[in-house]
């Protein structure tokens, strides 16, 4: 019997990447608890391959729920699925990724098997004494950190934020147990159809999953000095970012805008350039691992929460710290040369 | 088309005190707005309601004074408002909080959809929503970002007593991988994002109307509740600590001035990516790319 869960999330028969890294939470709780971990998948199309991959980055079971009718992720069909396999394990903790899925599963979850779920959560930890897991989350805009236990209900859940941890190094010596799980046709809702995904979206960004960041405001001036932020971001595999100030005037579509009013963002690296940082916008990065800053205004408040600012101009600094970025991936493989 | 919007109060700074006892917000003496992400909700709502007819009521839970934020969704073009009040709901959890909310909505009696905003900007949680949704058992789209096409159901516009005669919307919910497509029978509830709809300002008829307008109080009284599901006590999740996080990280800052001052600024930005591992150290030849 295994007592911390974690959610892995697939798309299109391909497992995600937070699938691994909510595997590193749970196995330092599972380790504290001396106590298994498992995996559960639900979708379709998931190879055996893939699932040992699952027990390569820390789990030792892996229920595997896979059905044609849930091959795309509807709320419904997949609430009753796991609401069945919580009821049927009794799991103690789950954790699941803060992604359109998770946010939108787990709080489903919570009303069936009358749970207690606390979201976004960047500490989680046991209790010493009771066992219970402590679930840490910034709340108010990043203002407080609220510490939330769930002492009287069972599963304990949370939600935590993509790229928020990293994944366990492989192990290919670690073994387990897949254990394939029936899909009861009961538990398939069929009032709601996915009819299709549109995902060839001009200018799309997947920006809460993204390592690095660059992100621009109202400093950028106009919205072709974005191309600017693509050139860094591009140098980094990374994405490009916005405030709000930036979306209202048009300059980069609304999926690029974080903050309190887009999204929350916990990336490896953080450029921010002709950003003031606004609180709105700072409770949207303040989990970014590293926080770099670009503004002529040195009591920008963006310089305040930075790990390094440089008072200046965008406009010079861009482009010298592309060309310098450049160069060095250039000599760092040939392979980058010969593409271009 | 008849239209429930939930939607909350929050605190317009940020300078929001917390009670020490109980971990849970002192509300006294601070601004309060409508939830910035609701009134796309509430635009979202109206504009259902210009095409299709029907009426918007909104609902809000929380102590009497939100009783205003409920006038200023009738000022921009709700028809009502219904506040959800009691001592008894003070300190509840988003578990709690859905179950009163989708209590309070049976009560209000048919309607088409409900529709909230992706999340409050004070909590952050976005589970509301999907509570409300799992409460009454209705299908659920979260973070919608489109509706795309609204086919009638066989006993047209207005409320229904027959849940399959109300019809459908075709929907795109903003996901990690682009827009996911559904078609979503009603009654429903959407919770929806920015990108759907610039909302409008309260009108100064808006406002006349909303001062005229009476709103119905549901409390504990006149609802039909679980006592062990309310407020703090019906809470699973349980504040055990409060902590206020460090602002700043105490970070280097140079100075570029000129072309010179912009290189040596470069420099020191590269070194310091570097001891950070976020560039390769120079010199370095593995191969890919941080």
């Amino acid at each position: 019997m295994s007592f911390v869960w974690t959610i892995a999330e697939q798309y299109d028969g391909h497992l995600k990447a937070v699938s691994f890294e909510l595997l590193s939470r749970g196995r330092a709780l599972a380790d504290k608890l001396e106590t298994k971990l498992a995996s559960v998948l639900i979708g379709d199309g998931v190879t055996e391959e893939q699932m040992e991959e699952l027990i390569r980055h820390g789990a030792d079971e892996v229920y595997s729920v896979q059905d044609p009718r849930l091959a795309r992720f509807v709320c419904e069909s997949y609430s009753n699925v796991l609401s069945h396999l919580i009821k049927t394990y009794r799991p103690s903790i789950i954790l699941a990724a803060a992604t359109s899925t998770g946010r939108t599963l787990m709080p489903h979850v919570a009303v069936r098997v009358h749970t207690g779920l606390t979201a976004d959560c960047t500490e989680l930890d046991i209790e010493e004494g009771t066992g219970n897991l402590l679930q840490t989350r910034p709340a108010i805009g990043g203002n407080i950190m609220a510490t939330i236990k769930t002492p009287d209900h069972r599963p304990q859940m949370a939600t935590v934020r993509p790229k928020s941890s990293r994944p366990l190094p492989e192990d290919p010596s670690r073994t387990g147990k897949i254990i394939a799980v029936p899909v009861d046709d009961a538990h398939i809702d069929t009032r709601i159809t996915v009819t299709g995904y549109r995902t060839d979206v001009e200018d799309f960004v997947n920006i809460e999953e993204a390592e690095m960041v660059a992100a621009g405001g109202r400093g950028m001036k106009k919205a072709e000095n974005f191309a600017l932020l693509r050139g860094i971001a591009e140098e980094f595999s990374g994405v490009v970012g916005a405030s709000r100030d930036a979306v209202d005037r048009g300059w980069i579509g609304y999926p690029h805008q974080i903050g309190l009013s887009g999204k929350t963002i916990s990336p490896r690296l953080y450029i921010g350039a002709g950003i003031s940082g606004s609180i709105q916008h700072l409770a949207g990065i303040k989990t970014s691992e590293t926080i770099v800053s670009i503004n002529t205004d040195p009591e920008a408040s963006l310089h305040k929460v930075a790990d390094f600012g440089i008072v200046g101009d965008l406009f010079e600094v861009l482009p010298e710290l592309k060309r310098r970025l450049a160069e060095r991936n250039r000599t760092e493989d040939p392979r980058q040369e010969a593409n271009r | 088309m008849d239209i429930i919007v939930p939607i909350k109060q929050v605190p317009e700074t940020s300078n929001v005190k917390m009670d020490p006892e109980t971990g849970t917000m002192l509300r006294a003496g601070v601004e309060t707005v409508v939830n910035p992400l609701d009134l796309y909700a509430i635009e979202t709502a109206i504009r259902l309601k210009e095409l299709h007819g029907g009426t918007v009521t909104a609902v809000t839970m929380g102590p009497p004074p939100a009783e205003k934020a409920l006038r200023e969704a009738i000022a921009m073009g709700c028809d009502t408002g219904v506040l959800i009040s009691d001592r008894k709901f003070g300190g509840a959890d988003t578990w709690a909080t859905s179950y009163t909310i989708a209590q309070a909505i049976r009560a209000i009696g048919p309607y088409d959809l409900i529709i909230a905003g992706e999340r409050a900007t004070d909590g952050d949680t976005a589970q509301v929503g999907p509570g409300i949704a799992s409460w009454l058992d209705i299908p659920l789209a979260t973070y919608v970002a489109a509706i795309t096409a609204v086919e009638p159901g066989s006993s047209g516009t207005g409320s229904s007593s027959a849940p399959d005669a109300s019809g459908a919307l075709i929907v795109e919910r903003l996901v990690e991988e682009g827009y996911q497509i559904l078609k979503v029978p009603m009654p429903a509830l959407l919770t929806v994002v920015k990108e759907i709809a610039s909302p409008r300002l309260p009108t100064l008829r808006g406002k006349k109307r909303a001062k005229a307008t009476e709103l119905p109080l549901y409390n504990t009284e006149n609802m039909d509740l679980d006592p062990a599901f309310l407020g703090l006590k019906g809470s699973p999740t349980k504040v055990v600590k409060i902590a206020t996080p460090r602002v700043t990280r105490g970070g280097t800052v140079v100075h570029a001035g000129d072309e010179e001052g912009v290189v040596t600024a470069v420099d020191q930005l590269i070194a310091f990516l570097e001891s950070r591992g976020l560039v390769p150290a120079a010199g370095a030849s593995t191969g890919g790319r941080p």
